[in-house]
């Protein structure tokens, strides 16, 4: 197995370069070192020195990718996107563009995302696996039927929705919470129940009818059978049964989303005002600071390769079947 | 039902009626409202007043700091010499950590002291010279701090130290200094440094004698100690006197001397801040200021929170006792005499969205509000006479609206170097003339801005030195003077103008075809799309075909820069109540495409320059007014923008906030305002009563869809049974 991840991070390597070298590519083609210095130094009052000034002052005065004027290895070195990139691969991000340290940024921001996507995602597994479960038990009835209906319904309502509305009804007119806001330490609870609430609510439509489709799947297999005809009730069925067979998909889409969690969700960071990830990259490209694009565009990159390794690995954990070679 | 529930209390165990009354005496004895409290309970006590940002402010910096949402911080805890009346209107610059006004003495180029009505060309130098209030104190500051035998504790941090250290409040010991006149000295030393990159740098260098000597000096030589260099213009007379000599004559000076470009700094600052370790932690003066106003900054969290503390070191200032006829009615003035700050703590929380804050507001946790398009019909209506007020609801909250033209224009500007809506040609004149009339910007402020906004009648906003109101301020090239109001001229004068252009019915002579016109605009979202819509609409009123050339904001400059552009609407916020401040963004020499400057339009009227420059310099009088009205006159007719519209702020404020007054020019406002926490706490816990009944409700519905499953589940379950008995 440690062969696997040995081979698996080499992999990873050449994928990391590819997205760095897109997300280079296409930053720049929307936006020119100019611009960037414009949008840091203001609007009013910019003279061409001080641009240039700035654009020396944070290596943005050197070429793109290639550069003539230098000799040998230099001409690759002495470029923007090398001096830019090598510190990632170090896991050493530096400095934003407007002068922030972005690991301390990072590091400080990964935490109230965690607090909304962990519970967000520990609690809507659970309910959707209860409710998939729940309609496999009374499938055929008018119960599956009703629950089939409204988890469709659920599923085309907009994700906005869920958030204007349940901050309007939970926050505004029943004021059981606050309607956003957020506090470090145990003080987190009171903002996060309704973020957590309606994470949860509007991932059931999907989740469900996903997770209700695996079950079915694998209640019609023959030891479940075997298992009926055992005289097992239907409920030791599903739980003893059908639930632990079912998981090796269920850890598939779950664990693969595990170390995305640090980055955060844009919206619902947004309107409940959570200082997390989520909209630390939608800032920095409203604000053309390319040094955070590139770092937040690595590290998903990589918390996704990690992902898909986890995934793997989890497989030999769930099914002795599996061997990683 | 009653009986019900008695028969089944009394039916209970012993033990499970012990729990259930332990939990209705803990329900009634916590103090449930009002939970959806977004702010600590411990902030109920003091005097806290709660606002919020949308973005993160870049710079805190006092040298580079330059977006109103970074003045909303620096202009708490920085303190430039002078300062603008709080109430006084027009706007009136007094002193600020000076004793007086600054001293004005011009000199000839010999050095020769001139008399104060000396011409502007016999004026080789003008010296301003302060001075400050002894005794006033820097903020405590570990940059400050020393130790028993007078040495700075933390200018030379080990790795240790470093270890420890998470935010500046990790420092065990502060200290502080008085402040001197070198600190203001040391600040325009700063202000010319390359590496600082001020951005008032370029608009400094011509006037400030010696800045551009030491900007070259500091570019050739990076790491020299700006304490130890000279500015040849700026000197430090004695402990408490400074002087600034600049060239020429530059009556607006003195509003630089308001902003806190010109706040001082003392070098301890930078050498603290200098230190590498610090850097890596975001410790910089860009995010924890050092100054001496009423307010500190004690937590800078950037991505969440930031929160300004009353300066325990704070000077001293007094609520100002004078003011306009209508403060003392308005209750302005209440407050007379009274020591400054009110307000003990200010919390300015991270809200991205508009409708999250718009609620909390209403809830009472927020103190004021502007007014987001979502929520305008809900705050707003309009009464017969066209006058905004509150709705019932708002008013029923006890709130307070407060409206003010902003010192601000917005216009749709003519590149003047285009072929066909450019140059000085009496056909391009009355082209543009036209397009001033047809454009109606009465129906943009009503359609687009919900009337938050007045149609501009030239280059002045209301508020600035030269601005007239009436039949007197009226552009007569766009409007008539009828009943005592303006009334936008009809179609028919546009369709004249057009014709006498050589555009008969907008039909362009070289293709005989309607004119094509383009428009550049960085609206490019859909929803955008009616107000393109619109304006498509107000040209073809004319026959004319315009063309939305969408781009980004980044390829727009770029064709600004470049004179790319043919029509496109652009903006201006006034820096101080000056008209230079607005006249220069039509001053040739200030050409976009020619020098990179401000004048977008890239305007080059020899006459209109020359009196820019003759009223530029002037001291304010009938002289200059004369001027600025020629000035006026000349912009109106030749119309390289057509004046669209100044926006009205519309603000909204609880009960309990007191003194808000909409000074535009001043950023030291928050010294003046006052909460009533008392009322404050009463109407939040009349306003937030938590309602549980719908949860309750909601839970039993879920239990009456479930039982009737359970029990066909089980039916079926026992009927499968008895079928396999039966079978076997």
């Amino acid at each position: 197995m440690i062969q696997y991840i040995l081979r698996r991070c080499l992999y990873a390597l050449p994928l990391l370069m590819g997205v760095n070298i897109l997300t280079f590519v296409l930053f720049f083609i929307v936006n020119s070192p100019e611009d960037m210095a414009r949008m840091q130094l203001g609007q009013k009052h910019v003279t061409t020195a001080a641009i240039q000034n700035w654009k020396q002052q944070h290596g943005y005065d050197l070429p793109l990718l290639w550069n003539d004027t230098q000799d040998s290895a230099k001409k690759l070195t002495e470029t923007i996107f090398y001096q830019k990139s090598v510190g990632l691969f170090l896991l050493d991000f530096g400095v934003s563009d407007s002068g922030r340290d972005m690991s301390t940024d990072i590091k400080q921001r990964m935490w109230p995302s965690l607090a909304l996507a962990l519970p967000s995602l520990i609690l809507g597994l659970t309910v959707n696996i209860c409710v998939a479960l729940m309609m496999v038990l009374f499938r055929n009835t008018y119960l599956e039927l009703g629950s089939m209906v409204l988890c469709v319904m659920l599923m085309s309502i907009s994700s906005l929705f869920y958030i204007i509305g349940g901050q309007f009804y939970i926050g505004k007119l029943l004021k059981l919470v606050p309607i956003s806001g957020y506090a470090s330490g145990v003080d987190a609870f009171k903002f996060m129940v309704l973020p957590v609430i309606i994470g949860v609510v509007s991932g059931i439509g999907s989740g469900a009818r996903w997770y209700r489709t695996l079950f079915l799947e694998e209640a019609e297999k023959d030891y479940v059978r075997t298992a009926r005809a055992k005289g097992l009730s239907e409920t030791q069925v599903l739980f003893k049964h059908v639930l632990k067979n079912a998981m090796i998909p269920i850890l598939t889409g779950v664990v693969v989303v595990l170390p995305l969690l640090f980055m955060g969700s844009l919206i619902m960071e947004s309107f409940f005002s959570i200082p997390g990830l989520g909209s630390y990259t939608i800032d920095a490209i409203n604000s053309q600071d390319f040094a955070i694009v590139r770092a937040m565009v690595f590290l998903g990159s990589l918390l996704y390769v990690v992902g898909l390794l986890l995934t793997d690995i989890s497989y030999t954990l769930v099914d002795p079947r599996v061997r990683l070679v | 039902m009653t009986l019900f529930m008695m028969s089944s209390i009394l039916s209970m165990p012993i033990k499970r009626l012990r729990v259930l009354l332990l939990l209705v005496a803990l329900l009634t004895a916590c103090d449930l409202t009002p939970l959806n409290n977004p702010h600590p309970p411990e902030d109920s006590a003091g005097s806290v007043l709660y606002s919020s940002f949308s973005e993160r402010p870049k710079h805190l910096d006092p040298a580079v700091a330059y977006s109103s949402n970074e003045y909303t911080f620096i202009g708490q805890i920085y303190e430039p010499p002078l300062q603008y009346h709080y109430l006084k209107r027009p706007y009136e610059l007094i002193p600020l950590t000076t004793t007086k006004m600054p001293s004005v003495v011009y000199r000839d180029n010999k050095g020769n002291p001139l008399p104060d009505n000396a011409t502007t060309a016999d004026i080789a130098f003008t010296d301003y010279i302060l001075d400050i209030k002894p005794g006033i104190q820097f903020q405590p500051h570990p940059a400050l701090a020393k130790d028993a035998n007078g040495a700075y504790l933390y200018h030379h941090l080990s790795a240790a130290q470093l270890d420890e250290l998470l935010t500046i409040t990790d420092f065990k010991s502060t200290g502080s200094r008085e402040l001197t006149a070198e600190d203001y000295v040391y600040q325009i030393k700063r202000l010319a440094n390359p590496k600082i990159q001020s951005p008032i740098a370029g608009v400094m260098q011509p006037y400030i004698v010696g800045f551009d000597a030491l900007a070259k000096q500091l570019t050739a030589a990076p790491q020299t100690d700006l304490k130890t260099v000279n500015m040849s213009g700026v000197k430090a007379l004695s402990r408490y006197q400074y002087q600034i000599t600049i060239n020429g004559k530059y009556p607006q000076f003195r509003f630089w001397l308001a902003m806190q470009f010109f706040a001082p700094m003392p070098w301890e600052a930078d050498v603290f801040y200098a230190q590498p370790g610090l850097k890596a932690k975001n410790i910089s003066l860009d995010w924890f200021p050092i100054g001496t106003g009423p307010y500190r900054l004690t937590e800078n969290n950037p991505n969440r929170q930031m929160v300004l503390l009353k300066n325990p070191l704070f000077h001293g200032e007094t609520y100002p006792d004078s003011g306009t006829p209508e403060d003392k009615a308005s209750g302005l003035l209440n407050d007379a005499g009274k020591a400054l700050p009110f307000i003990d703590k200010v919390v300015y929380t991270l809200e991205k969205e508009t409708i999250p804050y718009w609620n909390k507001f209403l809830q009472g946790y927020y103190d004021a509000s502007g007014i987001a398009s979502d929520s305008f019909d809900q705050a707003i209506q309009f009464a017969g006479n066209g006058q905004a007020q509150l709705t019932p609801a708002m008013q029923a909250q006890g709130m307070r609206l407060q409206t003010e033209v902003q010192t601000s224009s917005f216009y749709m500007g003519f590149n003047m170097l285009d072929n066909v809506v450019g140059g000085n040609s009496e056909a391009a004149r009355k082209l543009r003339q036209a397009l001033s009339i047809a454009i109606d910007y009465e129906e943009y402020i009503a359609i687009f801005t919900n009337g938050r906004g007045i149609s501009a009648q030239g280059v002045l906003p209301p508020g600035i030195y030269g601005n007239q109101t009436g039949q007197a301020g009226m552009n007569p090239y766009v409007y008539d003077w009828v009943n005592n109001a303006y009334q936008r001229k009809s179609l028919s004068v546009a369709k004249q103008l057009m014709t006498e252009a050589g555009y008969a019915n907008g039909i362009d002579p070289a293709t005989h075809e309607s004119l094509i016109l383009y428009f550049d605009s960085t609206s490019v979202s859909t929803e955008d799309r009616p107000m393109l819509n619109w304006y498509r609409k107000q040209f073809e009123k004319l026959g004319i075909k315009l063309v939305i050339r969408a781009t980004d904001y980044n390829r727009f400059q770029q064709k600004m820069r470049d004179g790319n552009a043919q029509i496109f609407v652009w903006g201006w916020n006034a820096d101080y109540p000056d008209p230079e401040n607005f006249f220069f963004l039509l001053y040739g020499p200030n050409g976009k495409v020619k020098s990179a400057g401000e004048n977008a339009a890239n305007y080059h009227n020899p006459e209109f320059d020359r009196l820019f420059e003759q009223m530029r310099n002037m001291d304010d009088g009938e002289a200059r007014m004369h001027l600025i009205q020629q000035l006026q006159e000349q912009v109106r007719q030749d119309a390289p923008w057509i004046f669209g519209f100044h926006p009205k702020s519309f603000a909204l404020f609880h009960s309990w906030y007191h003194n808000s007054n909409a000074n535009l020019m001043a950023n030291n406002r928050l010294k003046y305002l006052r909460i009533d926490t008392a009322e404050r706490d009463a109407k939040r816990q009349a306003w937030n009563h938590p309602n549980f009944w719908p949860l309750l409700v909601g839970l039993v519905l879920l239990v009456l869809l479930v039982i009737p499953a359970i029990i066909a589940y089980r039916r079926r379950a026992a009927a499968t049974l008895q079928e396999v008995q039966q079978r076997s």
